[in-house]
């Protein structure tokens, strides 16, 4: 009954027009971002973007310690985060690695290599800094948001219905409904949404609807100066990011991969998709999200038979006693 | 790091052949620990024998976020929630098997209870002035809307009981919410484990179809106790029966968690969350023991028996939320679960590709 009663496409699994199906009759094609972390930067301005556009307060100042990123993280008043990783990178050098300087494009640029390779042309030995190891350094720089998920936790468990799905496929909360039950915040599979201690509520990317209704890009796309951000229709999204993958693999970065544009993975897809350098543990998401209301109806099923062997042992409880009493009963009556 | 000394020069200390500089590099902070973070040493591209523990993650840092819950508020809640709810059917057997001290008392706890968790509910909400927005809309997927709309039903229900029993006035209409209060009881004790496990919390989610009867459980442990405390001693032979009948659950159910949660386990038998189930389970086996051999003797041993059932019941709910903040707070329970699944998965095709070719 639960299963007919929740939908359990609704609830997991591929699912193609969360709009529709939200309720939205005639809803636009739905959007949304790919990152393509190869190319980004780390300049953070879409970081600055998202606090001005939607007028963020300031959420800490401090020194983290970790790499060029103080932002540290996605929050109630961080949308945007930039993550900076030093890695490693084990001498390659083989047939098929990006030799130094790099192809020339179609374009005609000079395509620089995403990974420098250490080939004995860096000069580290020399200055003390190769050493045994033989690796070099590579710094992986993405821009982390909001995933507006196909199945989206936060949006199920809302309790006040705060949370909600937009005409283009988005999540949105809406200020003055969320309570502040704070029940999103441990829902997300990826931790985006949180809390903002001086006001309560619950906070997250908006994917800039405002922007959105009127025909605008969002801010943070529209900031971004190497498009490693791209907005636009999720289906033309993918396209662009499988040619994508299949261009870098091309040029020798077998490390590229997507995450989060599969519609049949544990949230149904992301409505912001990847283009990763390593493990998305690495970035600091998770390998394999799973939306959490997908067991719901098993949840619900088991809580039902829990409550029925609570009251059921509860009423043994009482008919053991009276059975004894019933039994001493007989067998005094009996010898009488 | 590794007992070297790393200045300027290059590493002190340290083995030939190790250089200093790469090293500090590449550990960068986390040469201090708080970088990124590496479970076991790996070469990339390697093959590792014993994967188990290896994991990677962004500086160490949670991939999911923790509730911002107050544990005294939300596992306060679980507590109460369960302690009413039982309690409203041992209140009703009690009614309608002549125990009316018992249930007079059973009902006043529920009702007591019931209304001090709707208060730590709100009172965890960042806005309580907006607690009403719970009853905006009816929503199954949420088990705070379905708990909410379960509280507003019981509530009632038990405080009619209650007033009832009280007042001796209505006996009718005190015998109807009494039997609503039983009906709605055990739904209230057992839904928080759904809100529990509906998360992305490892502990909580990993453990999501044993958690319910873990609750059911704790509940009865709970109730039981409560009855232990406040009923008459001949009156008290049901509580004893329930209370031995829930701490074996108690204990059996834990067991099937540790088995089904694997790694994330260790967030039940570690810190705060470990020291509080063990605690527990003793609390409530030896008050459930006591309980069945002098409870229908010694007034103050019933009492000493339900004191530590009621203890031991508190105990489970707390240690449990806290063994869900410590698998939030840790990516390890985060990632490497979830990488193993994904291993699970493509190996799997593999594995049955294999089978399918003659050999």
């Amino acid at each position: 009954m639960t299963d007919h009663l929740l939908g359990d496409h609704l609830l997991s699994g591929i699912e193609p027009g969360p709009a529709r199906d939200a309720g939205h009759s005639g809803a636009p094609p739905r959007t949304g971002f790919f990152t393509d972390t190869s190319v980004c930067i780390g300049c953070k301005a879409c970081e600055v973007a998202c606090k001005e556009w939607n007028a963020l307060p300031e959420d800490g100042l401090s020194l983290s310690g970790m790499s060029y990123d103080n932002t540290q993280g996605l929050g109630a008043s961080t949308w945007r985060h930039v993550a900076f990783i030093e890695q490693e990178v084990p001498a390659r050098g083989g047939p098929g690695a990006p030799a130094r300087g790099g192809p020339l494009t179609a374009e005609g640029r000079t395509q620089l290599p995403l990974a420098e390779t250490s080939d004995g042309t860096g000069g580290g030995l020399d200055e003390g800094t190769g050493g045994g190891t033989g690796g070099d350094l590579r710094w992986l720089m993405a821009s982390d948001v909001c995933k507006h998920c196909t199945h989206a936790a936060c949006l199920d468990v809302c309790p006040t219905g705060s949370l909600f799905r937009t005409e283009f496929g988005t999540v949105v909360v809406q200020e003055d409904i969320c309570n502040g039950c704070g029940y999103c915040v441990p829902a997300c599979p990826y931790g985006v949404i949180e809390q903002r201690p001086s006001d309560g509520r619950a906070f997250k990317c908006t994917m800039c609807y405002d922007r959105l209704g009127a025909g605008q890009e969002p801010a943070c796309a529209k900031a971004c100066p190497t498009e490693s951000i791209q907005y636009g229709p999720l289906d033309e999204l993918r396209e662009r990011a499988a040619l994508r993958v299949d261009q870098l693999h091309a040029a020798g970065v077998t490390d590229a991969r997507l995450y989060g544009h599969e519609p049949d993975d544990g949230v149904g897809g992301d409505g912001a998709f990847f283009l990763l350098l390593d493990e998305p543990e690495v970035y600091g998401l998770p390998p394999d999200p799973v939306v959490t209301t997908r067991d719901l109806p098993a949840m619900w099923k088991h809580a039902g038979t829990a409550a029925l062997t609570l009251a059921g042992g509860i009423a043994l409880a009482f008919a053991g006693p009276a059975l004894r009493q019933l039994g001493a009963a007989t067998v005094r009556r009996g010898r009488r | 790091m590794n007992g070297s000394d790393v200045t300027r020069e290059g590493s002190e200390g340290g083995r030939p052949g190790r250089a200093a500089a790469p090293e500090m590099l590449r550990g960068g902070p986390g040469a201090d620990g708080r970088g990124r973070r590496k479970g076991g040493k790996r070469g990339r591209g390697e093959q590792l024998m014993a994967p188990p523990a290896e994991f990677e993650s962004y500086y160490g840092r949670p991939v999911v976020k923790a509730p911002a819950w107050r544990a005294r508020d939300i596992a306060g809640y679980f507590f109460l929630g369960g302690l009413a709810g039982a309690g409203s059917v041992l209140a009703a057997g009690a009614h309608a098997t002549g125990r009316t001290t018992t249930a007079t008392a059973m009902k006043v706890s529920s009702v007591v209870a019931v209304s001090l968790s709707t208060a730590a509910l709100v009172n965890d909400l960042g806005r309580p002035g907006r607690f009403a927005n719970m009853l905006r809309v009816v929503k199954p997927t949420s088990p705070m809307s379905v708990g909410s709309w379960l509280l507003a039903a019981y509530g009632p229900a038990a405080g009619a009981a209650a007033a009832s029993a009280v007042t001796g006035r209505l006996p009718r209409a005190g015998a109807v919410a009494t039997g609503t209060a039983a009906l709605l009881g055990p739904a209230v004790a057992t839904y928080t484990a759904v809100l529990a496990a509906d998360t992305a919390v490892p502990a909580w989610h990993g453990a999501h179809r044993e958690l319910p009867y873990l609750f059911a459980a704790s509940a009865t442990a709970a109730a039981s106790g409560m009855a232990l405390v406040v009923a008459p001693v001949r009156e008290t032979a049901p509580a004893r029966c329930a209370a031995v009948l829930a701490a074996a659950a108690d204990e059996a159910v834990t067991k099937a968690v540790e088995r089904r949660l694997g790694m994330v386990a260790e967030t039940w038998h570690q810190g705060r969350a470990g020291t509080l189930l063990r605690t527990a389970r003793t609390l409530t086996a030896a008050g459930a023991a006591v309980g069945a051999v002098f409870a229908g003797r010694s007034r103050t041993l019933a009492a000493a028996s339900g004191l530590a059932l009621l203890a031991g019941s508190a105990c489970t709910r707390f240690g449990v939320f806290a063994a869900g903040i410590a698998s939030a707070e840790d990516p390890k329970y985060t990632v490497v679960p979830q990488r193993a699944a994904k291993e699970a998965r493509r190996t799997t095709p593999t594995h049955s590709a294999e089978r399918t070719q003659p050999t």
